[in-house]
């Protein structure tokens, strides 16, 4: 790790007067174990680096990066960058992040023993995962995929303004994709489990998931169309959240992309909904100590009983926005720093999914959502999405349903949020799931 | 043949063959080399092994907010390699080109793969010369940064002076150029030269209806000539136009009803609602529902769809795919009649027949898959207009967004970024965005007119197991007689 400190303080050694000089150097080493009919599928070991340089004069901004950490490549990279830079257009705002005095908070984020799992165990666990999920239910007909993959990463940061970052994570994850069939029909679902370390995995749960949620979908009919009361469950709530999280990035703000640029301050969601960014939360998958820009990450609120309290930032959109950076600059080796959040999570409630669902007469549960990308506009707020789930009558789950679309605005569903559960789950995602209640969607099926 | 493969034929015949002073289409690593390391890979046995050797130069421009805001130069420079042991693909990857990391990277993989048994040596290395790579004109290497970042500003300007409503623009030129050189335990070894040239236009419209976007794209598998053929300012003001075009669209219709895309704007539809269902990957493991269904009907009787490389100047188009296999034309419904899927070498192989050279791969550090590269529509004999005035009511959709399948159930979305009610066989009021959702099969079958008036789509890419690939795909209008369109009017 301190290589790679020392490879970045090396390339910074090479500003010239007048120049400031970022650069940001990585170094990741993955495997993934992929288990098919009883076998090995896949199995792959790697090992990448890569490097992203920022040079800055007269305020304009050139970059470059490469994959590889071989020192002609460096140098290579430094050239491009400088050469770069004489193209942008110079902004009185362009400038790397400062030293700002918040220290990170020492997250317990790597975990040796992950390094000491051999392959074999990786591979038993593929093994394991693909065995369990098939043997949930008589209806499982095949495991597409049963996968264990882990990530050891680090990273550092050094800039000519006095910036010195480093930080390293640990992460493993087992997913299985299970498919059901029943007279001839196929029904998909997946389960999946994460952690830091071996211990973190649960092979059962993943398993189990897997199998309820394929099974529960065999017979899913599409339902009709209309308003109605929707209940989100925590995979399909978090990537919402995450989403509501991108439009509250300084950039979308100060580049009139976001729908809530004149609205600091002001109730923007139901008064029971506070939405809170924290990468220092070390229950996340995303946590991390500091940001893209070697800052500290911190908790910031962005919304407060309803009411919207900030927006995110990186430096740049900070000394724009004439405030100071949240430590939420986003990026790659092989990208300019953005603005994001990381780690967005809806303070819970006290009711049980299972006790919100008991006071909905005529409503559907959505266990899953598609077409995120193509039918959710971030910047008008419209979103429209593939749907499936299960029908809730009279306050139990009733048939399943699928083929159908949910639709609104991000601003109307925030303000029809009625109902949090307590179920809190951290996912692999920039977003924390929870059992939301919507209180009206259009349905869109036959 | 369609007219955009025609009109590039044409242009094709004008140009002469670039001589790439960095090694063009031949051998990147020298072959002993490569033979050394696939021995290696095979040392403790193995039925296949592979060297994937990649070098990505790359340029990326981006206009934000009326400024430069960045030029960024990218390289990527490895080699993946992966060995089959029965079942088993291990699969290693490194950064370092040199004799010694190709040495460890095989070692890697060989492990990974856990071999044992006899193993199977490599005779020695046959250099084919494959289909030759894409003849441009200019590469973007060749080409001054000063004079791409200039397009920016212009295509910038085009679109605010559009309209004073139009208050944001964002312009993005990208070009790589992708040289990779593979070579196999089959003895085979071959390369290709890859460059592509992309540009896109995205605008933020604002009125009393809050925020409106709109978006234009265009990528080919050619150079900087591609700015002979396209105006980057008519290009921006089509994208400010949509945008603008939205601030008065009404809520989008909710449930079945007739849908019809216009020429260009299908592909993602037959992309999602077939064209991954097709791909043996997920055939062999029965993963998809168009499984077993070879010789089957599975669409209306007018339904002739193609898969096909070889589209010359096409965003999906390559000489060779990232196994070495030559692109082909590849049909894989005729008349509504299921001829084939598309194949990679290891499902072809264990199915005793060729690759239909669809085997690709993000990048070195990914193991290639199967994939489509420009999915096509053939043109049918109905009049555009003619379809229009035959639909009492439903949407027309212009230009579609991304989309999204599942494979096993067959159900698919995809994104309307520019539709207008039709009423009464006519074209009215605009609609917001929105998704529709349909069922593969059952949409295959309930499409019910094809016009003649081809055209391929903008430039996508495909994203599957977490790896993206540049496609095409191209349709004429078409309607399909019952979609369900998800938007929120009562």
């Amino acid at each position: 790790m301190s290589e790679l400190l020392e490879i970045a303080e090396r390339i910074i050694g090479w500003a010239d007067s007048g120049e400031q000089v970022e650069a940001v150097v990585v170094h990741e080493r993955e495997t993934e174990v992929r288990a098919y009919e009883g076998e090995v599928e896949s199995l792959t070991v790697a090992e990448s680096s890569g490097v992203g340089i920022r040079v800055i004069r007269d305020g304009r901004q050139g970059f470059a990066y490469a994959g590889t950490l071989d020192p002609d490549a460096l140098a290579e990279v430094m050239r491009e960058a400088r050469d770069n830079l004489t193209f942008a257009t110079p902004d009185e705002h362009c400038s790397l992040a400062m030293p700002d005095g918040v220290a990170p908070v020492g997250m317990d984020l790597y975990r040796e023993a992950l390094l000491d799992l051999s392959i074999d165990a990786k591979v038993q666990m593929a093994l394991d995962l693909e065995r369990l999920t098939l043997a949930g239910d008589s209806r499982i007909s095949g495991v597409e995929s049963a996968e264990y993959s882990d990530s050891v990463s680090s990273s550092a940061v050094a800039t000519t303004t006095g910036i010195r970052s480093i930080s390293r994570e640990t992460g493993c994850f087992l997913s299985a994709y299970a498919l059901a069939e029943q007279d001839g029909e196929t029904q998909t679902g997946f389960g999946f489990s994460l952690g830091r370390q071996p211990d973190d995995l649960d092979l059962e749960a993943a398993a189990a998931e897997a199998a309820e949620r394929s099974t529960r979908m065999l017979g899913a009919v599409k339902p009709p169309s209309g308003r109605m009361t929707v209940v989100f469950d925590p995979w399909v709530s978090a990537q919402f959240l995450g989403i509501v999280g991108g439009t509250l990035s300084g950039e979308a703000v100060q580049k009139g992309r976001s729908l809530f640029a004149d609205r600091l301050g002001e109730e923007v969601a139901s008064p029971i909904l506070t939405l809170i960014d924290d990468p220092t939360d070390p229950a996340a998958y995303t946590a991390t100590e500091t940001d893209g820009e070697g800052l500290a990450t911190r908790r910031n609120v962005l919304l407060a009983d309803g009411r919207l309290e900030r927006f995110v930032h990186n430096s740049e959109t900070a000394r724009r926005a004439g405030t100071v950076s949240t430590g939420s600059a986003v990026r790659g080796y092989s990208s300019t720093p953005g603005v994001g959040v990381r780690a967005v999570a809806v303070v819970p409630g006290q009711r049980s999914p299972a006790d919100l669902i008991s006071g909905i007469s005529d409503g559907l549960l959505i266990q899953g959502v598609s077409g995120l990308h193509s039918g959710v506009n971030a910047v008008s707020g419209h979103f429209s999405t593939g749907a499936e789930g299960l029908r809730i009558r009279d306050g139990e789950l009733a048939e399943p349903v699928r083929e159908f679309t949910i639709a609104s605005t991000i601003q109307k569903m925030l303000n029809d949020v009625t109902a949090i559960g307590d179920d809190l789950q951290w996912l692999p995602m920039r977003a924390a799931g929870v059992t939301l209640v919507i209180g009206e969607l259009t349905v869109s099926g036959v | 043949m369609n007219r955009a493969e025609m009109t590039y034929a044409v242009l094709e015949t004008m140009m002469v063959q670039v001589t790439d002073m960095t090694g063009g289409d031949g051998v990147m690593l020298d072959p002993q080399v490569l033979l050394d390391t696939l021995g290696v890979a095979m040392a403790t046995g193995g039925e296949f092994a592979e060297v994937f050797v990649e070098d990505r130069r790359s340029i990326s421009a981006l206009l934000d907010d009326s400024r430069i805001e960045e030029l960024t130069s990218g390289r990527d420079r490895g080699a993946g390699i992966r060995v089959v042991v029965g079942e088993t693909t291990g699969f290693a990857h490194t950064a370092d080109l040199s004799p010694a990391g190709l040495r460890a990277a095989a070692t890697a993989a060989s492990a990974a793969a856990r071999s044992g048994g006899s193993g199977v040596r490599v005779v020695a290395l046959d250099a084919v010369s494959g289909p030759a790579s894409a003849l441009v004109e200019i590469l973007p290497s060749d080409v001054s940064k000063a004079r791409k970042v200039a397009l920016l500003e212009r295509a910038d300007d085009a679109a605010r002076s559009r309209d004073g409503a139009i208050t944001q623009v964002t312009v993005r030129y990208a070009d790589s150029q992708r040289r990779i050189q593979i070579a196999n335990s089959d003895g085979l070894l071959t390369g290709d030269r890859q460059i592509r040239t992309l540009f896109s236009v995205s605008c933020v419209a604002s009125g009393d209806s809050g925020l409106q976007t709109g978006r234009e794209s265009v990528g080919h598998t050619i150079g900087f000539e591609l700015f002979d053929r396209v105006d980057v300012e008519e290009l921006a003001g089509r994208a400010a136009g949509r945008a603008l075009t939205k601030l008065n669209a009404v809520p989008a219709p909710s449930g079945e009803m007739a849908v019809v895309v216009g020429p260009g704007g299908g592909g993602v539809l037959f992309h999602e609602a077939c064209g991954h269902g097709l791909e043996a990957d997920l055939i062999a493991k029965a993963a998809s529902v168009f499984a077993g269904r070879r010789g089957e009907v599975v669409a209306a009787p007018m339904v002739s769809l193609v898969d096909d490389g070889t589209m010359v100047g096409e965003w999906g188009r390559y000489a060779i795919d990232d196994e070495g296999q030559p692109a082909q034309h590849n049909v894989l419904i005729r008349d509504g009649v299921l001829t084939d899927y598309m194949w990679d070498r290891l499902r072809a192989r264990k199915e005793g027949r060729e690759s239909s050279g669809n085997g690709r791969r993000q990048s070195y550090r990914h193991l290639p898959m199967v994939r489509m590269t420009n999915t096509y529509l053939e043109a049918g004999d109905d009049d555009p207009a003619e379809i229009l005035a035959g639909t009492k009511s439903g949407v027309y959709v212009a230009q579609l967004g991304g989309g999204q399948v599942n494979t096993a159930t067959g159900d698919f979305v995809f994104g309307m970024t520019e539709a207008y009610l039709i009423e009464d066989g006519r074209l009215t009021s605009p609609i917001r965005d929105g998704n529709l959702i349909g069922n593969g099969p059952a949409a295959l079958l309930d499409i019910d007119a094809i016009a003649g008036d081809f055209a391929m789509g903008s430039p996508g890419t495909c994203g599957k197991d977490g790896q993206g690939v540049p496609v095409g795909d191209g349709t004429p209008t078409l309607r399909v007689a019952r979609l369900t369109v998800g938007g929120t009017a009562a």
